[in-house]
C-alpha cells in the first residue's frame, strides 16, 4: 500500500462510497466541536464528490504528496476543508491525531486549507473566486510540459459572483484545456441566504457552455450520478464543468436548506440527533 | 494603400517604445529562458507597451498572454509556479500592486510561489496617463507581504543585473521597473548581492539612498553639491526587501545625515523604511525624505513631472541642503 499509486476511476461499490459520504459528514461534526464553530452544511453537500473524488475519480499517491503526476485537486470554496482533512487523514498523508488538533494554536489545520501545512493539499484557499484560475495554471503547465495529470477545481455556487471565476473560464475555454474539469457545488445557499436571491448566478450551464466549456448538470447526491459524470468529464475535448445540484446541509433533516448551519454550532442534543440521523443510515 | 505612420512629436506608444532602450527584460529573459526550460512570460495585453513581445516571437511557446485580466494572471501564475515552472508575469506597476494586490498576497506570497513580476511603468513615469496608471504606494503595498522580495531597477542594466541576481531567490520577487527611458546609471549589467545596497559614490557628510529613477538624480545632485564643497555618498536601494541595515547605519555613523529619494508616497516607501531602521537603531542621525507628496501627481510629461516634483539632480540637491540646514 505503502509507495503506492492509487490509480485513476477505481471500481468501489456506490454503498460504500456514500457511506464514505456519511463519514465525512460524522467526521466533519467531530472536528466542529473542538473549534466551537464550523462550516458543517457546505461539507454536507458535497460529501459525497469527495468521497467519489478521492476513494475512486483521482489518480493519488498518498505516500508523495508531491508527486508530480498525480491529479490535482484545489477546493475553491475552502471553508469546506474541514470534509477534506479527514479524508486526507484516513488516505495516509499526514497522521490522524493531526485532526485533533484542528484549529488549535499552531495546527497545520485552519478553516482554510494551507498547501505549505497540510500534505495533499494541491494548492491553498480560502478567498472566494481564486482557485479556477490556479487550475488554469496548472492544466496550462501540464500541456506546456507534456503532463497527463488532471486539474479538478471545486468551487461554490456563491463563488461565481467572484469576476475573477469568469476571467479563469474565458480564459480555460480560449486555451481549450481538455485537462481542467470544474466541480460546482451548486448547494444553492450563502451565507446571506439563497444565492438566487442575493446575486442571481443562473442559468450556470448556459454561461460555461458560453464560454466554451462542455457541462453536465446532475443530482449531486446520486452516488451512481457522481461517478458518471466523474467519468464522463474526463473524455472531453474541452474544458469540462459538472454542475452539481445539492442541498446546502444534505444528510441532516433540520439542518437542510436552513443558512444558520453555512456557520453554526451544534448543541449537545441537537449533534445527539444528528449523529444518531447519520449513523441510521450507514448501519443501514 | 496607406501606412499611417505616428507623428515624430507625438508621445504615442509606437514612437516612445523606439526611445525606450531601457525596457531590457525582452533579451534577458529570452537569454534565461534558453538556459531553463521552467521560464515563462506572462502579460495581460501589454507586450508592445513592455517590449516582451520580442519574447513571444524568440519563445512562442513560452509565452502565455492572458487579454487584460491581470487578476486571473497572478492566479494563473500562481498555479504554474505550483508546479515547478518560474513565471514572469508582466504588467503596468499600478496594476501590478494595487489590483492585484491580493492575489500577490494570498496566491504568491502566502503560498511561497516562485513567480516574478515584472512591474513596468512604476512611479509617476505613464505621465500624463494619469492617477490610474500611476504606482506610488506599490513599495508599501509589497514590502508589508510576508516572504516576499522587493527590487528596484534604477536603468535598463539594473533590469538585466535584477533578473539574474532573483532568479533563484524563493518566493515571489516584486520587481519594480520604470518606463525604459531611464538615464543610464550602470554602464554594464551590475552583480547585485541579494539584500545589499550598491555604493555608487563614497562621501562623508551625507548619505543619499535613492532607489529607481531617483538613483540617477542622487548621482547627479552628488556632482552638483561636490562643488559646493559637500562630499555626498550614493547608495542604491536596489533591495527594498530585505533592506540593507548595515548600509543604512554605517551611512549613519560615517556620514551624520541621510536624505532618501524615491518615486513614491511619502508613506510606507524607502523613506519609511530607512527610518524605522534608524528609529530602531536607537542611534541619532539628521535624517529626511525626499518623495512624491501624498496627493495625486499632476498630468504633464513624464520628464516635466520629475522636474516639477523635484527628481532631478537640481532638485535632490535642493532638498539635501534644506534637510542639512534644519
Amino acid at each position: 500500500m505503502r509507495n503506492s499509486v492509487l490509480p485513476r476511476n477505481r471500481p468501489v461499490e456506490i454503498r460504500a462510497l456514500e457511506r464514505r459520504a456519511d463519514w465525512i459528514r460524522l467526521e466533519t461534526i467531530r472536528l466542529v466541536e473542538i473549534a466551537k464553530s464550523g462550516h458543517y452544511s457546505s461539507v454536507f453537500s458535497c460529501a459525497e464528490m469527495f468521497a467519489a473524488l478521492y476513494y475512486s475519480a483521482l489518480r493519488l499517491k498518498p505516500s508523495d504528496p508531491h508527486w508530480g503526476d498525480r491529479d490535482r485537486f484545489l477546493l475553491g470554496k475552502g471553508h469546506a476543508a474541514i470534509g477534506q482533512y479527514p479524508v486526507l487523514a484516513d488516505l495516509g498523508y499526514f497522521p490522524t491525531d493531526w485532526l485533533d488538533s484542528y484549529t488549535r494554536l499552531g495546527s497545520p489545520l485552519g478553516d482554510h486549507p494551507d498547501m505549505n501545512k497540510v500534505p495533499g493539499i494541491d494548492f491553498s484557499s480560502g478567498s472566494i473566486g481564486h482557485n479556477l484560475s490556479v487550475g488554469v495554471g496548472m492544466a496550462l503547465s501540464a500541456r506546456m510540459r507534456g503532463k497527463d495529470y488532471l486539474t479538478w477545481v471545486m468551487i461554490g455556487d456563491g463563488e461565481l459572483a467572484e469576476g475573477q471565476v469568469w476571467e479563469a473560464a474565458m480564459a480555460a475555454g480560449h486555451y481549450k484545456l481538455s485537462n481542467l474539469i470544474g466541480i460546482v457545488d451548486a448547494n444553492g445557499m450563502g451565507l446571506d441566504g439563497d444565492t438566487q436571491d442575493v446575486m442571481g448566478v443562473e442559468p450556470v450551464a448556459g454561461k460555461f457552455e458560453a464560454f466554451g466549456w462542455s457541462v453536465d448538470e446532475i443530482d449531486g447526491h446520486n452516488m451512481g450520478a457522481v461517478l458518471a459524470a466523474f467519468a464522463r468529464a474526463q473524455k472531453q475535448d474541452r474544458p469540462h464543468m459538472i454542475v452539481a445540484r445539492t442541498k446546502k446541509g444534505k444528510g441532516v433533516s433540520f439542518m437542510e436548506r436552513d443558512p444558520y448551519w453555512h456557520l453554526g454550532f451544534l448543541g449537545p442534543a441537537d449533534k445527539a440527533a444528528a449523529v444518531a440521523e447519520i449513523e441510521a443510515r450507514i448501519t443501514q | 494603400m496607406t501606412v499611417s505612420v505616428p507623428d515624430p512629436a507625438s508621445w504615442n506608444i509606437q514612437t516612445s517604445l523606439a526611445k525606450l532602450t531601457g525596457l531590457t527584460m525582452a533579451d534577458e529573459l529570452i537569454a534565461m529562458a534558453r538556459e531553463r526550460p521552467d521560464i515563462v512570460v506572462m502579460t495581460a495585453d501589454l507586450s508592445t507597451s513592455n517590449g516582451l513581445d520580442e519574447f513571444q516571437r524568440a519563445l512562442p511557446d513560452r509565452f502565455i498572454n492572458t487579454g487584460i485580466a491581470e487578476q486571473n494572471m497572478m492566479s494563473i501564475a500562481a498555479g504554474l509556479a505550483s508546479t515547478g515552472m518560474i513565471p514572469y508575469v508582466s504588467t503596468f506597476a499600478a496594476f501590478a500592486s494595487l489590483l492585484c494586490a491580493e492575489q500577490l498576497r494570498t496566491d504568491l506570497a502566502y503560498t511561497k510561489m516562485k513567480v516574478r513580476i515584472l512591474a513596468h511603468h512604476a512611479g509617476i513615469s505613464m505621465g500624463f496617463y494619469g492617477t490610474s496608471h500611476h504606482a506610488v504606494e506599490d513599495i508599501a503595498v509589497t514590502r508589508a507581504m510576508g516572504n516576499m522580495t522587493v527590487v528596484s531597477a534604477a536603468d535598463g542594466n539594473a533590469i538585466r543585473g535584477l533578473l539574474r541576481a532573483t532568479l533563484d531567490v524563493d518566493g515571489p520577487v516584486y520587481i519594480r521597473i520604470g518606463r525604459g527611458a531611464e538615464k543610464t546609471v550602470y554602464e554594464d549589467k551590475p552583480i547585485f548581492e541579494h539584500g545589499r545596497f550598491v555604493t555608487l559614490r563614497d562621501g562623508t557628510d551625507a548619505t543619499l539612498i535613492a532607489t529607481g529613477v531617483g538613483v540617477r538624480a542622487a548621482i547627479d545632485a552628488a556632482a552638483l553639491l561636490e562643488g559646493e564643497g559637500l562630499s555626498v555618498r550614493v547608495l542604491d536601494a536596489v533591495y527594498l526587501k530585505p533592506l540593507d541595515e548595515a548600509a543604512i547605519l554605517a551611512a549613519a555613523a560615517e556620514t551624520g545625515a541621510i536624505l532618501t529619494v524615491e518615486e513614491h508616497n511619502p508613506y510606507g516607501g524607502l523613506g519609511s523604511a530607512v527610518a524605522d531602521v534608524i528609529a530602531c537603531s536607537g542611534r541619532a542621525v539628521r535624517f529626511a525624505k525626499h518623495a512624491l507628496p501624498d496627493d495625486y501627481v499632476l498630468v504633464a510629461p513624464p520628464t516635466h513631472l520629475y522636474r516639477h516634483y523635484g527628481l532631478t539632480g537640481e532638485g535632490v540637491a535642493q532638498a539635501l541642503k534644506k534637510a542639512l540646514a534644519k
